[in-house]
């Protein structure tokens, strides 16, 4: 019997039709089995990769699950105190102001503890990208929630459902940033299907494309799962993402450049 | 031809930084020290030397920002008083855990709270025993004139990249708020980015082909290796303390009695050594320039000859804890200090002295 046999025949040039981005190292990734993150980080080195910025470029890690995003990602890295990335950010750009600078953050990080610091940076118009990956929950720290959880949805600190009377409203920060005069393009995407991952990717790249033209801050929302924390298997977790969390947090560019 | 101008403490680090070649300064506006954001928006120094400048949120975002900036190498310093400094305390401890070179002046008030708007030295332990968490020191240097508020400026940052460690010019409203006559110094280059690559291969300049990629981080979930990285770091501040101890002594020669005092109220002490030798008492002053690491050794020696220490601070009794641990209860220590805002008078000093000791 004939198993676990590997057909090398096909192992040929022409037929590569897929390869992982040289800017992905190859350490293993710490996420959970069905997680968004490591498709987004991909997406964030392709674009790196294709754009051949990569000695220029240098990125930042917030705290929450993508905290060794700089374990993944190829680039010159620094890692922030929790919420303070965009002040990292604008210190990287404003003294390399040559260089390509992006963030990395989670929803607790961008849209709880570090508002002030997203919003200043934002409304600064600082010359950065901003990648906010939301999946409405505090991952790492074991699925509390978060800012932008929706009004009902459980968690480890919301058990009986978010109460908007008493916990508050989830934070739609990303049209609030829209409304900034420092944001030049702002948009939401995700990353669950390919043909959501391919809209995304070239939403990441017209963002990094703006901090060459120097046209001031992009802001790039991925709406992402957390089978973990919301106790779903992947399949559910990203069926319940299009169910819930596309209705309110709609997918689609919110501010676009004036060509 | 010396260059002397009459400037007040806060213009006068300003005037440092840009002449000391520094990169960048981020600060947030707080009483007394909003002249030297003030004074770097009046110079422009863009224009003089391509040094950056800019007025953050909060003190927290300009902290933060310093550690982005300190992080690629650049020389990079921020300033506060005292409530803006417990905010910067976050920033700090990730900037000590990641090993980088800054710098940051503390104007103190009063406090605690909002406290008031007047000198005061009630800093002491948040800046000389670490302020935020984790077991880390930062370099304190303590500025006693608005001359060494300039020249600290430069030694400051010689001594942050020297240990890729933050340092603290640890002032106080009286220092930063009077004016005084300052020498001041040539114009250095800022470094380019080419040389700041070569010279700062830890930095985050953009990895190129010829090394890994730069992790500035302070995170490292193993504790082996948390440990070890601790017993670096403790390693470091004993170089400092073996190597970086400065102070000053003023007529210890013959002291039979010794005041240890800091910035302004090492000014005061200068004049109670002067009325209470009029009286004949033999006293005499060490002033600790650096706060951490501190002049332990000296004060040993002196605990020696002399039959009493007294601490003099503008606060409830902070220095005097590191006072009576450096003499290891071999001769009396005691505090004197008025607080709120409110210097000690000479004459109050020596009476201090006269009722405990004579």
């Amino acid at each position: 019997m004939a198993e676990n046999t590997v057909n090398n025949d096909i192992i040929k040039e022409e037929n590569l039709v897929y390869q992982k981005t040289k800017l992905m190292t190859d350490n293993v990734l710490h996420y959970c089995p069905g997680c968004g993150h490591g498709t987004a980080h991909r997406l964030v080195m392709e674009v790196v990769e294709e754009m051949d910025i990569q000695t220029e470029t240098i990125g930042v890690a917030p705290v929450g699950c993508s905290v060794l995003a700089y374990n993944y990602m190829d680039v010159d890295m620094q890692e922030a105190a929790h919420g303070r990335a965009p002040a990292l950010a604008t210190g990287i750009k404003r003294l390399f102001p040559d260089k390509f600078v992006f963030t990395y953050q989670g929803d607790g990080d961008l849209a709880a503890i570090g508002t002030a610091e997203t919003i200043h940076a934002c409304n600064r118009g600082e010359n950065i990208t901003i990648i906010f990956v939301n999946n409405g929950i505090y991952g790492m720290t074991g699925g509390q929630m978060a800012p932008t959880t929706l009004p009902g949805m459980k968690s480890s600190t919301s058990p009986y459902g978010r109460d908007t009377k008493l916990m508050g409203n989830p934070l739609k920060i990303t049209e609030l940033v829209a409304q900034l005069p420092g944001t030049y393009f702002v948009t939401r995407q995700a990353v669950h299907t390919p043909a959501a991952a391919r809209k995304a990717k070239k939403a990441l790249r017209k963002a990094f494309e703006n901090q060459k033209l120097k046209k001031g801050l992009s802001f790039v929302e991925i709406v992402s799962n957390c089978n973990s924390g919301w106790k779903m298997t992947p399949n559910d977790a990203n069926q319940w993402m299009v169910d819930n969390m596309f209705p309110f947090y709609p997918l689609g560019d919110i501010k676009v450049p004036e060509e | 031809m010396k260059e002397l101008r009459l400037m007040k403490g806060n213009e006068a680090i300003a005037e440092a930084a840009i002449r000391a070649g520094a990169d960048g300064y981020f600060g947030y506006p707080i009483t007394p020290q909003s002249e030297v954001l003030e004074y770097f928006m009046a110079e422009k120094p863009e224009e003089r030397t391509g040094m950056v400048i800019l007025q953050a949120e909060s003190e927290v975002a300009a902290i933060n920002m310093i550690y982005g900036g300190a992080g690629c190498g650049k020389k990079v310093m921020t300033s506060s008083s005292s409530p803006g400094i417990s905010l910067k305390q976050e920033g700090i401890t990730y900037i000590a855990g990641a090993e980088l070179p800054c710098l940051i002046l503390n104007v103190v008030r009063g406090g605690p709270g909002l406290g008031t708007i007047q000198p005061a030295q009630s800093d002491y332990f948040q800046s000389v025993k670490g302020g935020g968490h984790g077991d880390y020191k930062l370099i304190v240097l303590a500025p006693a004139s608005v001359q060494e508020m300039y020249d600290f400026v430069e030694l400051g940052f010689e001594l942050a990249f020297k240990y890729r460690n933050p340092a603290m010019i640890l002032s106080d409203g009286a220092i930063g708020q009077m004016m005084e006559k300052v020498e001041i110094g040539e114009q250095k280059k800022r470094l380019t980015d080419k040389e700041v690559k070569e010279k700062y291969p830890w930095a985050t300049t953009g990895k190129d082909d010829n090394r890994e990629r730069n992790i500035i981080t302070s995170l490292d979930l193993d504790s082996v290796k948390q440990e070890q990285f601790n017993q670096k770091l403790q390693a470091k501040y004993q170089e400092m303390e073996e190597k970086e101890v400065r102070f000053e002594e003023i007529q210890t020669e013959d002291a039979e009695y010794l005041f240890v005092a800091y910035g302004t109220s090492s000014r005061i002490c200068e004049k109670s050594v002067q009325l209470a030798r009029k009286k004949g008492i033999k006293v005499g002053l060490l002033r600790p320039i650096t706060l951490f690491p501190f002049p332990k050794k000296r004060l040993m020696e002196l605990a020696g000859q002399v039959k009493g220490m007294i601490s003099v601070e503008m606060s409830a009794g902070q220095m005097v804890e590191d006072v009576k641990l450096a003499v290891e209860h071999t001769v009396p220590v005691i505090h004197f200090g008025r607080m709120g805002g409110i210097i000690p008078s000479p004459d109050e000093v020596v009476e201090a002295l006269e009722q405990k000791f004579l």
